[in-house]
């Protein structure tokens, strides 16, 4: 008996420090990485320093798993820090909030929430069902998928932390501001009439207990299974053209086109942006490259935010529980903010 | 025993349909598998987050797809 509990103490304390022994495997390979690849590149192929071939390679062996591992850290750290968030109690959180605190709290919400687009639709109606205003459900529907923690991580990695926290900071300012105005414009006659009469039954709740912070770190690695399986083609297919680009295509190749004085610049990349659902894993070390080859930042964002908030199955989805007035008026006023963020960036660096 | 799958048809919700018949039929189960599509009929059991498993009415797993040994053990209790 005494041996039983002991076994399972021990291995309860395994799990707790397997976590602790990964990260410092971790930081050891995040230290050493530039070291290893440019012994790859320089030794073991034997490339000459200065060439394009040499610059293209060494950039994507350094990227590529430098991006893996911020993505398997921060992912893993989301994925337990999200079994605190669970749809249920964001929703409790927002039940007939007043507008302004409503939106401000669903959009900061919106990023810890698990969210996936194809749960958007039952999504909105408990939302709606529960009494969140609709403005406040709109806040929470343009945070959740435009602030992810795969952007974030991308743009960590190839951005550095300032155009990290610019995305998020100005990405929660036209969630916040989007929701204030759609629910300031009294838009709720436009959402599907049957989608009012919804009532979400609370039969045959799932067995509610508190889970175990073994339970939670297993979320973790689950997390990570399942998002770095689903996304690594796209960032190494990314990073494959950005190091194509980085290495081929002539600098400034891009500025004219997109620079900063061509004032159509930014509605363009929107425009560009909408019809594309990359999922940010494949769009943002691309972008990475379009900023060095001249396109400004205010239009890279702009097109980024565009690619991510404001796709096209994303507003098919959503077509279901909106009438089309609702669905216009939602891009329209994302549109405009995603604008005014590329606008004032273009203006200010 | 009554197993409903709960989910628009997104991917998750097909993997989630796909992994409970295999389970069903190698375990010999003796259940019926319905999958609900309709958001109306996904709502009145109080699911916010698809794909749901629901076993003789009861929500017993949602928003995510359980590996075969978290399934085996929700069916086979």
């Amino acid at each position: 008996m005494t041996e039983k509990i002991l076994t399972l103490h021990k291995s309860r304390v395994g799990r707790m420090l397997q976590p602790v022994v990964l990260l410092i495997l971790w930081i050891f390979i995040y230290v050493n990485l530039q070291r290893a690849a440019d012994f790859i590149v320089f030794n073991l192929l034997g490339l000459t320093a200065g060439t394009h071939l040499t610059e293209a390679v060494s950039f994507f062996i350094f990227e590529v798993p430098k991006v893996m591992l911020l993505l398997v850290l921060i992912i893993f750290a989301v994925g337990i820090v999200r079994t605190y968030f669970t749809p249920e109690k964001t929703r409790k959180v927002l039940e007939g909030k007043s507008l302004f605190t409503g939106n401000v709290m669903a959009s900061v919400l919106g990023i810890f929430t698990p969210f996936c687009s194809c749960s958007a639709i039952p999504l909105f109606l408990g939302f709606i069902e529960a009494g969140v205003p609709l403005g406040v459900t709109f806040s929470f529907l343009i945070a959740a998928p435009m602030i992810n923690e795969v952007a974030v991580v991308l743009l960590l990695g190839m951005f550095g932390w300032k155009v990290t926290l610019i995305y998020i900071f100005t990405g929660l300012c036209i969630a916040i501001a989007s929701g204030w105005i759609i629910g300031k414009l009294k838009l709720e006659k436009y959402v599907a009439d049957w989608a009012w009469e919804v009532k979400s039954g609370q039969t045959g709740e799932a067995i509610k207990r508190k889970m175990t912070f073994a339970e939670r770190i297993d979320s973790g690695y689950t997390a990570v299974k399942d998002i770095v399986g689903k996304i690594w083609i796209y960032i190494i297919i990314g990073i494959a053209v950005g190091a194509g680009a980085h290495g081929y295509v002539p600098e400034d190749f891009m500025a004219g086109f997109l620079g900063k004085q061509n004032w159509y610049g930014v509605p363009l990349a929107i425009i560009m942006g909408v019809p594309m659902y990359s999922n940010a894993a494949g769009i943002i070390p691309i972008v990475s490259v379009l900023i060095e080859k001249g396109v400004s930042l205010g239009t890279a964002l702009a097109f980024m935010m565009s690619v991510i908030a404001l796709s096209l199955p994303e507003i098919i989805i959503l077509k279901k529980v909106l009438k089309w007035q609702l669905i216009l008026a939602f891009v329209a006023i994302v549109a405009t903010g995603i604008m005014t963020v590329g606008f004032i960036f273009n203006l200010v660096i | 025993m009554e197993i409903k799958i709960l989910g628009t048809g997104c991917v998750n919700c097909r993997r989630l349909e796909k992994l409970t018949k295999l389970l069903v039929s190698e375990e010999g189960l003796d259940a019926s598998i319905t999958k609900v599509e309709d958001i109306v009929e996904i709502m009145n059991y109080g699911v916010m987050t698809t794909p749901a498993l629901v076993v003789n009415e009861q929500v017993v797993l949602k928003g995510r797809v359980p590996s075969l040994k978290e399934l085996k053990k929700l069916l086979m209790k």
